[in-house]
């Protein structure tokens, strides 16, 4: 909301001395929190003076018309002026040589198109009135003020301060003079003059000629009143036009004009119908079947069934609250008007603007709550100034309904220290409260507090406690910490994220957190089917190419290692922790749950199952080079095995052990991915990725990735220890062949079992394909480690564990290597 | 003492000094103080004394013995020290080579920053809460006094899930796990909420529909605003610095009454210049809100109010982070260029 300073002098005496900073502080203090300010003084500077137009000389030889003016302001001068819009004997505003124009445009005396212009006559937008650069200002004569050599700055108030204040959803009375003026007099300890008092006694009656209110629907008090032998065309006030255009209106019309002056000032929205357009009564009412409105914008609105409407007899009206339509606008040709003026619920407005996209200086004031009080004083303020700028009989008011009393809310006024923790007198708590407009009852102990008409949101004790504390300044609130609470840290499952993502982060990875956002397009490029594609689809998403949440984390990653190569990076080391996605089959419904008591545990458990189980997953993308080349050596690049080793590891700090299989998962390389179980439970696929992604995305060949659910792996108690033996162990090295089909580690988990556990250890260190081996053979060499607990194993009895540990490869079809 | 051993004494150091390297020196000691050594010879030659003379020779054979010791002992070292330097400058490296040939990895900055401000509360003694993020409407708005047609829930600010009979939403703030936090357990509650939220506004330099939040619950008996004051004044400082405070003033949320604004001491200027361009003069730089729980939402939770207060405070984590690094475009944060999450390392 735009607030003129001027404006607000008019009702809270602010001392001259007042700086506007200390305003603007004052106003932060209190909640309001200020946009702007625009001191116009620091705009514009004189001379600027009203001047009448003696003599126009078309300049010739020139592409467009220029006009050559005989000014008469204090003195007389010629200047150059392009604009077309004015004759001899109007009044114009001369900015003379010396004057400034918002903008630091300086005026000064110059030689243009072959003569000298002593000055320049301004258009709206040169002075920093709003943005009509059609033509200059023509001063209607009649005003107040028009007098040749008058300073113009002084008329058009182009010496005012413009606050911009952001208006929190929750104090609708504060769109408005009234409401800023009554804040700012509690806020100075000054005393204030509600605007509302300047609206005359005017009384409804039941004459005939009066338009009668009809409420249906959507609100509690509705007044109309009517007017009649009005000259429409009549000018509106400058003042009036200026305060309009200070706080970001445009004047439109007198009748128009008059209405958002009153809105601004007082805060209730009002609407002027011509009244010979109104077919009998006019009803608050639903659309119902009424099809369509066409606005005062000329836009055709379909109409929904519960939209609130005004409506006569004919069809729609207004869009309630809204905006007028075009039907029932007054034009030049308007003799009668009726003045609505109503109070309708929130909500109601709410909807309609949302529906038809319309937020509107009218729905913005209802939907945060309008004082039911003023309809009818607004309305009658509105009626006198009609009457008193365009003329006109006033015929009646007729209203139906009634506005709502506020309630009264009980306050232990200790309430108020004790929930902000500093000490608040009853005679503070009690001053604010009255400042603020409301009714205190302290007769008893527990006070009784009615807040005034126009602050809906007071409803509570709380409400109370925070209007003392910020009228007192929330600067007054102590620092304290409260009292040590007991904590048992991170949970098991937090402290396993934190440590995997420090593990990766050790091991060279880099960290990303990649949008969840993913394409159907992708989801099959990656060729998941099933529930690894069985996403979920956002009604209204960013970008409607990637409308579903990522169900695998890995598409995520190639698309952000992409991205890094187009900025010219080779190789990366990718991980994201985070949720993916996977919508089940059927979703249970969500309660109904009320929000007045806590839920039942019924309620509670059903609300819980209504959110579908989201996996807690590590991807990690490897692509490049592991080692570049260095003069230590060759490097060495990322494979489908540093990948493996990850995700094993990863399994490991979360206290579980792998063991890898076979598996043919997408988007990995069939032949080169593996499934990693703990216990039945597949935690992670990983492997490399399959050629046709990578040449799609263009990765560098061999690019491998996982994703592992580390979240459903259980939390396993502290690791026990094991004795450790002290004895010499006895190392044996042993070459086996082994058929290309049979997996190497059942072969390992043979010598193993095969020897039992004075085989501490089985260490790969050598395999080998061809030459003298056949085709589908291939040769491992094992370092074996036994030891004893108790004693130093005699050669004997490591030759026999050593053999057992071969023939039970051999069951394998491993043979020793001759 | 005899001459004869007095003799030994400067026979011996006169070999160890024409040892000029250690396997000279080696036989020189083997000379001098080996088996077959003239002070071996001696010694062995104790026994054929009279028993009354044993003793003093004896006496004078060790003092001699241990004095060639001590001058071998000190020619060795000579010798080795004086090897070494001569080996140890033929084996020097240059050792400004470079020596890493691979990737150095990183947590995101975004990783650190939460988990150093849920360090920071756990030491206040907090539990970390967190919470889905595909979450129930009635999570994530109902319980939190955000009635049904309020305009929060409009397609403007929140993403909803198809059907919309479902009822869930990307979470719009990490409000929700306070919700799931006062159903989960009874006060006293202290929590810090970390999580990712979402809404639907497109990625420029101060906004990104995908960003992180942390929020802080308290439920317990006699909580105060000026609780929550403190708390946050040391949120502040721990993460910009001394002197770096809050100020709150008055606001509006549906979840909290009174409400607040908090602001922190602008960390470039300290308040102390009129054309700063962080916090534009004003002295305070807008951090986050805040407030005392609204008695509905604790209702709606089952909370007692009559016998429990709280406060919630709430901040993003990126506007933390652009504060703490001087990053002036979020978009540098969420793009994921792995050049930008490199500077941050595995630390600071």
């Amino acid at each position: 909301m735009k607030v003129p300073l001027s404006w607000v002098r008019e009702f809270v005496p602010l001392p001259a001395s007042l700086a506007a900073e200390n305003i603007v502080d004052r106003l932060v203090s209190l909640g309001f929190e200020v946009e702007s300010v625009q001191d116009l003084r620091n705009e514009i500077y004189g001379p600027i003076q009203v001047a009448q137009v003696l003599e126009i000389e078309e300049v010739e030889g020139q592409k467009k018309s220029i006009r050559y003016v005989k000014v008469a302001a204090h003195e007389e001068r010629y200047v150059i002026c392009g604009a077309q819009n004015f004759n001899v004997g109007d009044f114009v505003v001369l900015a003379l040589p010396g004057s400034v124009l918002p903008g630091n445009f300086a005026i000064s005396a110059r030689q243009t198109y072959g003569k000298r212009s002593d000055g320049m006559i301004c258009s709206p937008r040169e002075l920093g009135m709003g943005d009509d650069h059609t033509g200059i200002i023509v001063l209607n004569p009649k005003q107040p003020g028009i007098t040749k050599g008058s300073d113009a700055i002084e008329l058009l108030m182009l010496n005012d301060i413009i606050f911009d204040i952001a208006i929190n959803p929750d104090r609708g009375y504060a769109m408005s003079i009234r409401g800023i003026a009554r804040e700012l007099a509690l806020g100075f300890n000054l005393p204030f003059t509600d605007p509302i008092t300047l609206a005359p006694e005017l009384p409804l009656n039941q004459n005939p000629e009066v338009t009668t209110p009809q409420l249906e629907a959507g609100a509690d008090f509705i007044v109309l009143r009517s007017i009649e032998g009005i000259d429409v065309t009549a000018p509106t006030p400058l003042a009036m036009v200026r305060r309009l255009q200070m706080a970001g209106m445009r004047s439109i019309s007198l009748a128009v004009d008059v209405t958002n002056y009153v809105m601004l000032e007082c805060g209730q929205p009002l609407h002027a119908f011509d009244k010979s357009k109104i077919a009998g009564n006019l009803k608050v009412r639903r659309a119902g079947k009424t099809s369509t409105l066409t606005t005062l914008d000329s836009q055709e609105h379909p109409l929904g069934e519960n939209d609130l409407l005004i409506a006569d007899e004919n069809g729609a009206l207004a869009l309630a609250g809204t905006m007028g339509g075009l039907n029932s606008e007054v034009t030049s040709d308007t003799r009668s008007i009726t003045i609505e003026a109503a109070h309708f619920f929130p909500m109601d407005v709410a909807k309609n603007a949302r529906a038809h996209k319309l937020s509107t200086e009218a729905s913005r004031r209802f939907e945060r709550g309008v004082d039911p009080q003023l309809p009818l004083l607004a309305s009658a303020r509105a009626i006198a100034l009609l009457i008193e700028f365009a003329g006109g009989r006033y015929l009646g008011g007729k209203s139906d309904g009634a506005p709502s009393p506020s309630s009264a809310i009980s306050l232990d006024p200790n309430y108020v220290s004790e929930l902000i923790g500093g000490h608040y007198s009853h005679d503070v708590v009690k001053s604010a409260l009255v400042n603020i407009g409301a009714l205190v009852d302290s007769n008893n102990p527990i006070w009784q507090v009615t807040p005034p008409s126009w602050r809906s949101d007071l409803t509570m004790k709380a409400d109370l406690v925070e209007e003392v504390a910020r009228i007192e300044g929330y600067e007054k609130i102590p620092s304290l910490l409260p009292p040590s609470p007991i904590s048992r840290g991170l949970t098991p499952l937090q402290k396993r994220a934190r440590r995997i993502a420090q593990y990766l982060a050790d091991r060279g990875l880099l960290e990303v957190q990649n949008y969840p956002f993913i394409s159907q397009e992708t989801i099959d490029r990656m060729g998941f089917t099933g529930a690894r594609a069985r996403s979920y689809r956002i009604a209204n998403p960013i970008s409607e190419k990637e409308p579903l949440l990522r169900p695998h984390m890995v598409p995520g990653l190639i698309d952000t290692a992409v991205r890094n190569m187009g900025r010219g990076v080779k190789s990366m080391a990718l991980f994201e922790i985070g949720s993916v996605f996977r919508a089940p089959e059927t979703i249970p419904p969500p309660p109904t749950v009320g929000t007045e008591k806590r839920p039942t545990p019924e309620e509670i458990a059903a609300l819980y199952a209504s959110v579908p189980h989201q996996m807690l997953v590590v991807g990690i993308l490897l692509m490049g080079e592991a080692q570049r080349d260095s003069w230590l050596g060759k490097g060495r690049s990322y494979g489908w095995h540093d990948a493996i080793g990850l995700a094993q590891e990863i399994i490991e700090i979360t206290g579980h052990q792998a063991t890898v299989h076979r598996s043919d998962f997408t988007p990995w390389h069939p032949g080169r991915c593996a499934e990693l179980r703990v216990g039945d439970f597949a935690a992670a696929h990983v492997g490399e990725l399959h050629p046709r992604i990578i040449a799609h995305y263009g990765l560098p060949e061999r690019s491998s990735a996982l994703m592992l659910n580390f979240g459903a792996l259980p939390v396993v108690g502290p690791t026990q220890v094991k004795p450790l033996s002290n004895m010499v162990p006895t190392i044996q090295d042993v070459a086996l062949v082994v058929p290309h089909s049979c997996e190497i580690a059942s072969v390992i988990n043979a010598l193993y079992s095969g020897a039992g556990a004075m085989l501490e250890k089985v260490e790969l260190f050598d395999r080998y394909r061809g030459k003298p081996l056949a085709e589908d053979e291939i040769s491992y060499a094992f370092t074996l480690t036994f030891r004893a607990p108790d004693r130093t194993l005699t050669a004997e009895e490591v030759g026999t564990l050593r053999d057992s540990a071969v023939a039970a490869a051999a069951s394998l079809g491993a043979r020793l290597r001759g | 003492m005899s001459g004869d051993l007095r003799e030994l004494i400067s026979a011996a150091n006169r070999a160890f000094d024409q040892a000029k390297n250690l396997d000279d020196f080696k036989s020189a000691r083997l000379a001098h103080l080996g088996e077959k050594s003239p002070i071996a010879l001696a010694n062995r030659e104790l026994g054929k004394l009279a028993p009354k003379d044993r003793a003093a020779r004896g006496q004078e054979i060790n003092s001699v013995k241990s004095e060639i010791t001590t001058l071998a002992r000190t020619r060795e070292e000579f010798l080795i020290t004086e090897r070494d330097n001569r080996i140890l400058v033929e084996e020097q490296v240059d050792v400004t080579l470079p020596t890493r040939n691979s990737q150095r990895g990183g947590l995101h900055p975004l990783t650190i920053l939460r988990d150093d401000i849920c360090d920071l509360f756990i030491g206040l003694g907090y539990e970390v809460a967190e919470g889905p993020e595909l979450e129930s409407e009635w999570l994530n708005f109902d319980a939190l006094n955000i009635p049904a047609d309020h305009p929060a829930r409009t397609m403007q600010d929140t993403f909803f899930i198809e059907p919309l009979s479902s009822k869930l939403v990307l979470r719009t703030h990490t409000s929700p796990v306070q919700v799931r936090t006062m159903l989960d357990r009874k006060p006293p509650i202290y929590v810090i909420c970390p999580g990712r939220t979402f809404r639907s506004d497109e990625l420029d330099a101060t906004h990104t529909p995908v960003f992180n939040q942390v929020e802080g619950l308290v439920v317990d008996r006699k909580i105060t605003m000026a609780h929550l004051k403190g708390t946050l004044d040391h949120f502040a400082t721990t993460m910009f610095g001394d002197g770096i405070t809050t100020r709150l003033r008055p606001s509006f949320f549906p979840f909290t009454e009174p409400s607040a604004e908090v602001d922190i001491r602008c960390f470039v200027c300290r308040g102390e210049s009129d054309d700063c361009r962080t916090c534009k003069g004003e002295g305070w730089v807008e951090w986050g809100g805040c407030g005392m729980v609204n008695p509905k939402v604790l209702i709606a939770c089952g909370v007692d109010v009559d016998e429990y207060s709280g406060f919630a405070f709430g901040m993003g984590l990126e506007r933390t982070l652009m504060f703490r690094h001087g990053i002036s475009d979020m978009r540098e944060i969420v793009e994921g260029d792995v050049r930008f999450t490199a500077q941050f390392g595995v630390g600071r």
